[in-house]
Order: C-alpha cells, then sequence, then structure tokens
C-alpha cells in the first residue's frame, strides 16, 4: 500500500495521461470512423473501395506494428511528431477501421422507408445521411461502440511500448523502484476496470436515453 | 452492394453520374497526389535507393523474418487452444446451475475483459519472477495472452450458448439427458458450429497480440523485424515488409471467416434462422488488437 502512496503523483500523472489518451483517439477515432462507413456506402465506386480497403488494414495490422512503424521507422523519412501524438494518431486511424465497421451495421439497421421517404423529399445522399440515416444508424449501436471505447482504453496501453508514460508504464516504473509488484500492478489494474466501468455507465446511460424502441 | 447500399442512392441518372465520374477523378487526383507525397518523402530520405530494398530479395533475410513468423504462429497456436479451452470451461461455469461457480467464472472474465494484455505481461515479467514463477520466454508471452483471451472467447462461448433456440435444452431434457449430457450432446455441437467465423475473428484478434513478444523479446515476427533492423538500419523497409506479412495473413484468415459465416447462412432452413440472433463476427468490441 504504502508502494502506492508514497508514488501518487508518478501513478497520477500516468492516469491523467491514459485519459487524455483515451479521450482524444476516442473522438478522432469517431470521427474517422463516420467518414470512413460514409465512403464504405458512398455511389462513387472508387470512395466504396478506399473505404473497404482502409478497414481491410487497420483491422488485420497488430497495433503494436503500427506503432512501432509510425514511432521509430517513419522518422528515417522525415516525418516526425511529438510521441504522445505519434501514439494518439495511431490509436486513432486503428480504433477508426474498428469504429466503422459498428457504425456500418448501424447505417444497416435503419428501415429501406427513411432512406426512401428521405430521398422523396429531395434530400441528397449527405442530406439523408446527416439528417435521416446517421441519427438513427448511431443510436442502434451506442452499446457496440462503448465496447470499442473499452478496448480503446486498454489499447492506449501499448503506447507503453513505444515510451509513452501512461498508466501502465508508470506502474511498471514505480514497481522497479519499490519492487512491489502485487500493490503497484493491481493498483493500475483497478484504476483501468474502474475507467472501463466508468465508459460502460455512460454507454448504459446514453442507450437508456437515446436508444430508439422499436 | 448490399441492401442499404442501394437503397441510399437511386440508379444514377446523367446528372448523378456526371458528379460521380467528377467525384471519382478527384479522389482518384488525392489518392495519387497521397502516394507522389509518400514517394518524395522515400526520394528526399535516399530510402528509396536500390541497395536499400535489394536485401528483402535474397533468402537469408526472408528466412529469418519467416521463422519470426513460424515463432508468431506457435505462439498464437498455443494461445488458440489454451484460451479456446478455457474459455470454454468459463462459459460452462458462468451458465451453471451453482451459485459460487458462477460467480467465479464472472468475476474472472469481468476482471481480465478490461485489464490491459501489456499489463498481464508487465506482471508474467517483473512480478511473478520475484515469487518464483520464471516461465521461460514463450510462457511469458503466451501466459497473459491465455488469461486475458480466454475472457474474450468465454463471452462468445456464453453468447453462442444463449443464442441456440431453447427448445433445443427443454427437448434434450425432456427425453431424460442429464443437464451435462444436454450441453455436451446438444447444445455445443449445434453453438459451435454457429460460431466458427466469431471464433476465426477471434483467432486475427489473438494472432495481432502475439506481437506484444515485442515487448517480451521473444523473436517473434514484429521482434524480429526490430532485431534485423537493427542490424541492416533498414528500419522503414524492414517494418514495412513485416505489416505486409502480418496483412497477407490476417487478411486470409479474416476472409476464411467471412466464408464461413456465409456458408452458415446458406445453410439455410436448418440453421440459418438462429445466425440473425449471433452477434456479427467482424464487430469486435471485445477483440482489441
Amino acid at each position: 500500500m504504502e508502494a502506492l502512496t508514497s508514488h501518487l503523483s508518478e501513478l497520477g500523472h500516468g492516469l491523467v495521461t491514459t485519459v487524455e489518451l483515451t479521450v482524444v483517439t476516442t473522438v478522432g477515432a469517431m470521427l474517422l470512423g463516420i467518414v470512413v462507413a460514409t465512403l464504405r456506402i458512398a455511389p462513387v465506386p472508387l470512395l466504396r473501395a478506399i473505404g473497404t480497403a482502409y478497414v481491410e488494414v487497420f483491422q488485420n495490422l497488430p497495433l503494436l506494428a503500427l506503432l512501432v512503424l509510425f514511432v521509430f521507422a517513419l522518422p528515417t523519412i522525415g516525418i516526425t511528431f511529438p510521441l504522445f501524438t505519434s501514439a494518439a494518431i495511431v490509436i486513432a486511424v486503428y480504433e477508426g477501421a474498428y469504429l466503422a465497421e459498428a457504425i456500418r451495421a448501424g447505417i444497416n439497421t435503419v428501415g429501406v422507408g427513411q432512406a426512401e421517404a428521405a430521398r422523396a423529399i429531395g434530400l441528397t445522399f449527405g442530406q439523408s445521411l446527416r439528417h435521416v440515416i446517421l441519427p438513427q444508424g448511431l443510436r442502434a449501436v451506442i452499446q457496440p461502440i462503448g465496447n470499442i471505447c473499452i478496448a480503446l482504453l486498454m489499447n492506449t496501453s501499448l503506447a507503453a511500448a513505444v515510451g509513452v508514460v501512461e498508466l501502465t508504464q508508470a506502474a511498471n516504473t514505480v514497481n522497479l523502484v519499490e519492487a512491489q509488484p502485487i500493490a503497484v500492478f493491481t493498483g493500475a489494474g483497478l484504476a483501468y476496470m474502474l475507467l472501463a466501468l466508468i465508459i460502460g455507465q455512460v454507454t448504459g446511460l446514453l442507450e437508456r436515453r437515446l436508444a430508439i424502441v422499436r | 452492394m448490399n441492401k442499404t447500399q442501394q437503397i441510399l442512392f437511386d440508379e444514377p441518372g446523367p446528372r448523378a453520374q456526371r458528379r460521380i465520374r467528377i467525384a471519382t477523378v478527384l479522389g482518384a487526383v488525392l489518392l495519387a497526389g497521397a502516394l507522389v507525397a509518400a514517394v518524395y518523402q522515400f526520394a528526399s530520405h535516399g530510402e528509396l535507393a536500390a541497395a536499400r530494398w535489394e536485401p528483402f530479395t535474397t533468402w537469408p533475410i526472408w528466412r529469418y523474418l519467416l521463422n519470426g513468423l513460424w515463432a508468431t504462429l506457435r505462439a498464437a497456436a498455443a494461445t488458440a487452444v489454451l484460451s479456446a479451452a478455457l474459455g470454454l470451461l468459463l462459459a460452462l461455469g458462468r451458465l451453471s446451475t451453482h451459485r459460487p461457480l458462477r460467480w467465479l467464472a464472472g468475476a474472472y472474465v469481468e476482471i481480465f475483459r478490461t485489464v490491459p494484455t501489456l499489463l498481464l505481461i508487465y506482471v508474467t515479467l517483473f512480478a511473478l519472477p520475484q515469487y518464483g514463477l520464471n516461465f521461460p520466454l514463450f510462457w511469458k508471452l503466451v501466459v497473459p495472452l491465455v488469461v486475458s483471451n480466454s475472457a474474450a472467447f468465454a463471452e462468445i462461448f456464453r453468447s453462442g450458448i444463449l443464442a441456440l433456440d431453447r427448445g433445443q435444452t427443454e427437448a434434450g431434457l425432456a427425453v431424460g439427458l442429464r443437464r451435462g449430457q444436454v450441453m455436451a450432446l446438444v447444445v455445443l455441437p449445434q453453438a459451435l458450429l454457429q460460431l466458427a467465423p466469431s471464433l476465426v475473428s477471434q483467432l486475427v484478434g489473438l494472432l495481432k497480440d502475439t506481437s506484444l513478444g515485442f515487448v517480451v523479446s521473444y523473436t517473434e515476427l514484429l521482434y524480429s523485424g526490430q532485431v534485423l533492423s537493427s542490424y541492416t538500419h533498414l528500419l522503414i523497409q524492414t517494418f514495412l515488409v513485416v505489416a505486409l506479412i502480418y496483412l497477407v495473413v490476417n487478411a486470409s484468415l479474416s476472409k476464411f471467416a467471412r466464408v464461413l459465416q456465409a456458408r452458415n447462412g446458406r445453410f439455410g432452413g436448418r440453421r440459418g434462422r438462429r445466425s440473425a440472433e449471433l452477434p456479427p463476427p467482424l464487430l469486435e468490441g471485445n477483440t482489441p488488437r
């Protein structure tokens, strides 16, 4: 216990970094997910192909391989970002592929009549998507999106492997100093569980408020 | 093209066709622009020189990388077998009529679904050796992966068992089978067939997880790439090739999952009806990597 309390500032910093990374990447991945899901249902074949290729590539590559490629290899061709930014970009791009698939599944639940009605009153593809399809489609997949956000939270720990000092890395550092692995790692594990619990609660709340009961 | 894609836009008329052509050209130009920018970045830092790619046409380099791939596949196979077995036991535990058993299995799944695998790896790397549990390198990677993946497998098995028509269990009990027999003879065979696509997609997630060998310094594919690039100093080339290998292996597995999924649907009358109630296999909230 003392190992935890005497290093509260390091662990606290780690926790804050994890939360920041999670929030930033969730927002980024959500935007990317909506864009890619839209590409995948667009009337233009080339755009559909781009959307499909994006999902295929980023669902099939390990996140850690992408992080290593981006953080260690891209600087050799002159592309460098601050470490936190790199990690955030990679995780957002990676989780964007999963969110795109979830959102597409949501779009598929919207009734045919809705899209036809939207077109019948003269809305364009973009308008019917924005005003009719997406608001209903997103509400249908709140739970899956919440699950992906929890997966994203756990994936932010991989940023530790390329040197971002977030919660996992902070716990590891404190353990190397204190040699109290049980207390330190249990504490970090509990913090992750708490964060996942919060995401789960928020998801449940949104689901109760927004989901359309058919 | 599926149903929704068709209903989102009508058969394009002359004006829509013109717009589609314009969008195609714009998209192609953007794509080409990105490609040119990438090539320019590579060229201006001398990374396009033939000498920096030539090693990847030689057998020793490929032998090293394929050895890495072999280690990845071995770790993935061990993890898959162990975590599927453990996951099945956990799912049965969560569905059992014994309250303590249900509670224990439930607690295990809920805990290890929300603790990052990397944290578990750090535990096996830095905590367990202090208590005399010093696994060989291979198991330092596989044990934490099994611990976290078995929770994911448990949820897949549970959803599959619950999705099966209750009448199957009731009929089994009605003809005088015991609960265990009903599970083994009636429920599981049907549920497993239904779950095949989800299980294969979980394999993709698991194979991606083995890249954590990078942290353990177990020479699977990603860490082999790291070792190789520290000798050859061909950083970006090596990691691009490694990524390509991952992509080929995992895309084939994903493709296999989709084929299984499509076949399950085609059994139609006999089993197809229930497949609608199962979670779609590629919507993996529970398979992070």
